[in-house]
Order: structure tokens, then sequence, then C-alpha cells
């Protein structure tokens, strides 16, 4: 009976909405159309019933707009890079790592995963340099010492890779030589088993050595070199990494022709699956538009089928706390700086992971573990349900 | 199809081609240039508009510049905020145009004091970035109580302590009724219509001639289905919200609707997905385990990808002023312009009364550079000349290695700002970012090179520290 008097609820308003409107569109409703007419029969006169009738088979025409999923077409497809080395490739690595593999724009998850998931490595120094507190904390101790700190970064806060970065190197800091730079490294392969990523001070010409000693010490492990660029002399550097196992981030900064230049100076040298680009990323406030629209410029061309650009992207998301909005003090309407660092960190790594990022270098525990979790939500996540948040609107929250 | 350039011709040879100036540019052809860049209305155009002959032209202009996704207008007493009206996919395809206003909610069972805190929070969020003033910018009013008397009191209570438009939500249309009667003036969104109620609420938005969303969560063909049903009974203008899902179950779901849903609009010219999308962070409120901390972190979490994942509006819960400074910086940034460096003129700034002893200092002509660095020194209380070299708008810290910053161009500045007329000294101050070009600025310009600090908050001290005759002295003869 209840039944029954739902239907009828629906037919007089059925009723009311004809009027209005001339025709209708319903939905979900599981009501057969002789089932109406048997119903308003008693009361309406049939010639009445019959448009009624029409009127609910073009509301089930309506109701079939089916969403269709996007076309497109991609031809091109980003490089697979493998970086580290097992025993049994002649390494020391407990694991190693494949980036790229893309043929789809990020987290187009509608027409497929991406083949492998992004890596996040940690950064560590050669020496100890001025952090902000809310990432020295975490270091304090071991700061003086870069491979507890690698151990630290690997042990208790699961980096996938080490970004070892050999600042002391520098000319105008405390020009360490390149066989005492090295030796750190060496240190380093020791204590973590992880692969790892060595940079340099920034300095063209001393990097140049620096590299020459860092890839003869770690000859066999397929370290990731970080960086190459364009200031350098690549014909000493890059002839010298030909024939060794190791991999390159090729930088330049926020600008796609230069992307393409380098690359294609480094060609002459080493494969292509032995290069990961850097474009370049700012933080939040100082410059992210540009390294977030050089990147999925980069990404969206590679895969258009620009074969200059087809590389996997590594994402300096340290570079978020040059923001001062991530370290200092601000009125207290703004919030500890303890949750303003991680949260600058965070959001330009997501920008960067959304324009299509593969390699993240980050510093901040707290960021690498919302991006892990945000990275396995994207990849791994389950269809969201409707129950779930139906009812956001009437809820009361905390 | 991708949103492909406009010619400037094609829109010329529509206009009245009077050059009657009305529209404040010099000719009809400026006209036309201008809104091919999104950069003016066409309404401003007063003789299309007025007068019979151009009738034609009008309309067709109009179809030949409306945007892929309509652009929707929410209202108050005293402010607009736009959503939508957005051309591209991608921002390097054109630019984005209407920053996503963020809504702070409310709900009608919050006692006076709270509504009032909670009004406030979003009134005076205000945080100035390169000059700019960055805001929050709605109410969403949520009936928690279901009560229409309940709703409708304070939906007028909001509105008479809020100078900003509001969103009204409730998914029962005898509240949402009672909430429309209390705003006579104002054009609010209506939030929602659902599965279940999409007739009354189609009624309501239709007899108010409001704006109406649509709330199908984790169903876009019952979306779509919707949107079409609300256009067709004359609904005409409409928002879609295809669910905010967070975390493990859904973050996934959501992230494709709103990819999907946007690729439609923009690259296959599908109509019902060309409308306004609105996200809801404030569903981690609902979602995520653990305390108000991490759930408002999640929320902002959320937001920040559906800012990059072309939200046009953000319904948010968080009163935390750490959740909204990235997101309305990120906002900003990605809103902007990318035809046009965020750069203010190179040359030379005054800051204080220097004298011709005070220190000249370098810096790149990145907006925000400026702005930081010229606030810094004029904090610190230092008299000096500050000359902005052409970086092209870039960052020092990314000028340098992107050779942005050319010992060449350092020199040029030097002698076009006539610097060399105001100080005695030749010492150039550089950026500590700029520490590696120290040496080549010496021998492009002459002057001796002091390398300053890494972070301009420390240049007070360190003029303090090395700003002395006698250390001036010294390097002025070594």
């Amino acid at each position: 009976m209840a039944e029954n008097d739902k239907t009828e609820v629906l037919s007089a308003k059925i009723w009311d909405l004809l009027k209005k409107y001339g025709e209708i569109v319903l939905e979900d409703v599981e009501i057969e159309v002789d089932e109406l007419e048997l119903i308003f029969q008693p009361g309406v006169p049939v010639a009445i019933a019959k448009p009624v009738a029409k009127a609910v088979e073009v509301v089930k025409k309506l109701v079939e707009e089916k969403f269709k999923e996007p076309e497109m077409e991609w031809t091109g497809k980003i490089v697979e890079v493998k970086i580290g080395a097992t025993k049994s490739e002649g390494g020391t690595r407990d694991r190693t790592f494949i980036i790229g593999g893309e043929t789809l724009p990020a987290f187009y998850m509608f027409k497929g995963i991406m083949p492998h998931p992004p890596v996040i490595a940690m950064d560590v120094f050669d020496m100890k340099i001025k952090l902000p507190k809310s990432i020295r904390m975490h270091f304090e101790d071991v700061m003086e010492d870069p491979a507890e700190w690698a151990k630290r970064c690997v042990e208790k806060y699961g980096a996938d890779m080490i970004n070892l970065h050999l600042v002391s190197t520098d000319p105008y800091i405390k020009d360490t030589p390149p066989s005492e730079a090295a030796k750190v490294v060496e240190e380093v392969l020791q204590a973590v088993k992880v692969p790892l990523c060595i940079g340099g001070s920034g300095d063209p010409v001393k990097d140049v050595e620096v590299f020459k000693k860092v890839v003869d010490v770690a000859e066999g492990e397929r370290i990731l070199l970080n960086s190459l660029n364009l200031d350098m002399k690549l014909e000493d550097i890059a002839e010298y990494l030909k024939n060794k196992d190791v991999v390159i981030i090729a930088f330049t900064p926020m600008d796609l022709d230069k992307a393409r230049e380098l690359n294609r100076k480094l060609y002459d040298y080493v494969s292509k699956d032995r290069i990961v680009m850097d474009t370049n990323i700012a933080g939040i406030g100082y410059g992210l538009e540009y390294g977030f629209t050089v990147m999925e410029r980069a990404r969206l061309a590679a895969l258009k089928g620009d074969t200059d650009l087809q590389h996997p992207i590594a994402a300096g998301v340290t570079n978020a706390w040059a923001a001062r909005e991530a370290w200092i003090k601000m009125d207290p309407f703004w919030g500890p700086k303890e949750i303003r660092g991680p949260a600058w960190e965070t959001i330009t790594g997501l920008t960067a992971l959304l324009a299509g990022a593969d390699y993240f270098m980050m510093m901040h525990p707290y960021s690498i573990r919302t991006m892990k979790e945000i990275i396995k939500n994207l990849l791994e996540g389950s269809p969201g349900k409707a129950e779930d948040i139906y009812d956001w609107v009437s809820a009361k929250l905390g | 199809m991708p949103w492909k350039a406009i010619s400037p011709i094609e829109v010329y040879k529509l206009l009245p081609k009077t050059n009657c100036k009305k529209c404040g540019e010099e000719n009809c052809m400026a006209f036309a240039v201008k809104l091919v860049n999104m950069e003016t209305k066409l309404e401003l155009c007063t003789p299309l508009l007025e007068e019979a002959k151009y009738k034609k032209s009008y309309e067709q202009l109009k179809e030949m510049l409306t945007p892929p996704v309509r652009e929707v207008e929410l209202r108050s007493d005293k402010k607009v905020v736009k959503i939508g009206g957005e051309y591209v996919l991608h921002r390097h395809e054109l630019t984005y145009i209407n920053p996503p206003p963020i809504a702070i909610d409310v709900d009608d069972t919050m006692s006076k004091e709270e509504l009032i805190k909670r009004i406030n929070f979003a009134e005076s969020f205000r945080y100035t970035y390169i000059g700019r003033q960055l805001t929050l910018d709605l109410i969403a009013v949520r009936s928690v109580s279901n009560d229409p008397e309940a709703f409708k009191k304070t939906v007028n209570f909001v509105a008479s302590n809020t100078s900003l438009p509001l969103v009204l939500c409730t998914l029962n249309p005898k509240v949402m009724e009672a909430g429309v009667s209390a705003l006579p003036n104002g054009k609010p969104l209506l939030y929602a219509a659902t599965k279940d109620n999409w007739m009354e609420m189609a009624d309501i938005a239709l007899k108010n001639k409001l704006p109406l969303a649509v709330f199908s969560p984790g169903d876009l063909d019952m979306l779509v289905s919707l949107a079409k049903t609300l256009l067709n009974m004359g609904v005409s203008e409409i928002a879609l919200d295809p669910g905010t899902f967070v975390g493990f179950n859904g973050l996934r779901t959501t992230i494709d609707a709103f990819t999907m849903l946007r690729w439609k609009a923009c690259n296959e010219d599908y109509d019902l997905a060309g409308w306004p999308l609105i996200g809801t962070p404030i569903t981690a409120w609902k979602m995520v385990d653990g305390d108000s901390q991490t759930k408002a972190w999640w929320e902002m979490i959320t937001a920040s990808m559906l800012i990059i994942r072309y939200a046009d509006l953000l319904i948010m819960h968080s009163l935390e002023g750490w959740v909204y400074l990235p997101l309305v910086m990120l906002r900003f940034n990605i809103y902007t312009d990318p035809r046009k460096p965020v750069a203010v003129e190179p040359g030379l700034r005054i800051i204080g009364n220097p004298n011709e002893m005070s220190p000249v200092m370098l810096t790149g002509n990145f907006a925000l550079t400026y702005y930081i660095v010229s606030g810094d020194i004029e904090a610190g209380k230092v008299d000096c000349y500050l000359l902005l070299a052409d970086t092209e708008g870039i960052a020092v810290e990314c000028a340098v290695p992107g050779r942005k910053l050319l010992p060449d161009n350092v020199a040029e500045i030097l002698k076009s700002s006539g610097i060399e007329k105001k100080v005695k000294h030749r010492i150039l101050i550089i950026p500590g970012k700029a520490a590696r070009l120290a040496g080549d600025i010496e021998d492009a310009t002459g002057w001796r090179v002091l390398v300053g600090p890494l972070d301009s908050k420390d240049i007070p001290k360190f003029i303090e520290e090395k700003w002395k005759p006698e250390n001036i002295k010294k390097l002025m003869e070594s």
C-alpha cells in the first residue's frame, strides 16, 4: 500500500510539472508506463493519461545521458630510466628504481595508471648547512655525518633514495677537493643500500672534476648524477661519462628551448635512457607558476611526440623552503612555522606531481609522508562511494 | 577542439569600426586585440549593444567570445564574485581567468558568537603578496538542523553581518526555499540539486532566477543527466560538483572527474561539462580520522590539488591561517597570466634619504624580489640606492644559473641609471645568491663588488657591520 501511495504522490507531481514545463525529465524512478496509466485511470480521463505515458518515454531517453570519457591520442612515450644496480647487476644496492615510461599526462587515471610510481628521495648534505629549524630538528644530531644522516632518512623516514649534495666542494664554501668528496660518497654507499643521487655544488667548473671522481668511486652503482647543465664543459664531462654506468639529470632553468638544447647535446654522448630532466621548480609564491608550466609543457610536448623532451622529470621540491612563509616567524594568525614549512614543501611537491614529475627531492619527513600517501591514494585507491560524502552539507563538523 | 586563438581581424570586422573610443580604447582595432586576449569585455562597446543595426554582429561576437566554461556571477550587496569563465585546460594555452573563490562554511546550529567568529575570519583574512591583497571570498551557509526556520534565521543573520556573497547549502528544498526567502537581494549559489531533489530545487532556482549547483558524487552519468535536465527546464546557470573524496577511498575518483569534465568542456566542446566545477575539501572533516589539525591538513592538501586541477570554487571548513595561506598564494600563482611576467620596471629605486656615500645594492626585477628586498631595507631604515637589473622577471636564485643576471647587463644599468653621478664610491653590493658572479661583475663594471647576505632580511645587519667608512676606504683602495 505504502508503495502505491508513493507512486500516487509522484503522479500528482508529474502532472504539476507537465503543466508547468510541457516536458519533464525523470530518473531513478522505477515505475513502468502501464503501471502509471493504471493508477491514473480511476480519476483521470484516459485521454489525459496518454501524454503522461509519452512524457515518461521522453524522460527515459533523457535520463540516458551518458558521460563519455574524453577522447585523446598521445603518440609519444617517456623513456624509462633505471637508477641503481643490485649485486647481480654489478652494484651493491638492495633495490633499483625505474622512472618514466608514461604514455599519458600525469594522473589521467581514467585512461591508465602510470607505469612506474614516482620516487621520493631525501636530501643529505656533506657538511652542516643552514636549514630551517623545522627540518633541522629531525637531523640535528647527524648533520655532521652524512652517512648517519642518510641512514636516518632511509630507516626512519622511508626515503626511496638519497640525494647527497656535495656542497662543501664549492670554491666559495670549503673548496673540498674531489677526492675527499668522493670519500663521503663511499661512506654513504656503505651506510645505506638504496640507490643514490649525487649532486655537486653548482659550480660548473668544479662540478666537472667532482663528478669524475664520484663516478669512479661509485662505478657499477648506476648512480644518478645531479646535474649537468649548459654552463659546463659537456665535451669534457659527458665524454667522461659516456661508458660509465651512470644516469644523469640534465638541468635547465625554466626554459624549454634550453632543455631541448641540453638534451640534444647529451645525446651525442649518452643514450636517451640515461637522461632525466630537471626543468627547475620554485616554491609557492616564488615563481612556482613558471616551474609548473614549463614542466607541464615539457611533458605534454613529449607525449605529443617531441623526441627531445621524452625524459622522466626530476623536481627539486626542496626549493619550496626558499619561500619565507615556509620558515619565518609570522603573526600567530598564520600558525607556527613548523606546520607552514611542510605545507609549503608538500603543496609545491603536489604541484610538480600533477604537472608530471617522476623524481622528487625533498626534506621534511611530514611532507614526504604526505606525498607518499597521496601517490598511493592516486595509484592504488578505491573509487569514491557516494554515501561517504553525500550528507556533508548537513553533517555537524568538528 | 582545444581553444584556438581568435584572430583580432575576425573580431574587428564585426565591430562598428567607428573608432568612437567609448570602450576606452584608441580605436576599434585596439579593442579587438584586447577582446581576443580576454583583457576587456565586449559590453564596453556600447554602440554594439544600443544600436539595432549591430544586433546581429553583437550576437556573433558574443558567440565567438563565449568561453567553453560558462561564467557564473555570485553577488552580495557589496561584492561580486565570478566563477568559471575559463577557456583552456592548461594555463599556457592562454591564461586562466577567474581564480576559484574560497568559501568558509557556517551552519545553522552555530551560536551567534561562533557565526561572527567564522564570518570575521573570512572577512579579515588578508595577506599582502607582491603588492596584491589575497583574500577569502564567500560564506557557505549549511543547514545542519534541517529546519527551514532555523536556516532562514541563520542566512538572515549571516547576510547582515558579511559583505561576502553566499552559497546556500542544503539538500532539503523546503529548507532551501526558506533560506532564499531570507535573501531578497544578492545572488547566492544554491547548493545543491541531486538525484533525489532536483525537481523542487529547479523550481526554486527558476522562481528566484538563481544559479544552482548539481551534486552527484562519484556518478558522472547522473551529473550530466541532472545538468541536462535542469537546463532543459530553463535553469539558466548551473555549476557542477562531481564529489570531493579525500584520501584512499576516492581521491582518485575526484581527480579523474575534475580532469575529465574540464577536458570535455575545453577540448571537446561538450556543453554539459562547460560549467564551473565545485570542489568541497570540507569533506576531509568527514572522511579523515584524527584530530582537527590532521583533518585541516588533509583539507588543505585536497584543496591545493583541486586548485591545480580545475576547481572553480572551493568550500572549506578549517579556521586556521596556515591552511589558507599557501592556498591563496598557490591560487594567485596559477591564475597569473603566463603571457606577462610578474616583473617591475628595471632601474634605480631610492630608499630613504641616501647621500653620496650610501650603499648601492643590486637585485633582480622579479616583482616579489623587489617587494621583499625593498620592504626589508625600509624596515631596517637603511638609506640606500637599490638597482633592479632586468632579469626578465625571474628571481635571483634562478636568474643566476639561468643567465638572466648578466654582468654586462649590470654594467649597463649602472650607466643608464645615473648612479655614477649620485655616489662617490664605486662599491656594488650584490645578492648573496649571486656570489658566483662577483668576479665577472667586477670585470664588466669596474666597480668593486661586496657580496651581500643570502636573504634580504639580513641586509640591515649586514650594512651595520660592513658599511663602515674604514671598510669602504679599504675596499676602494684594494
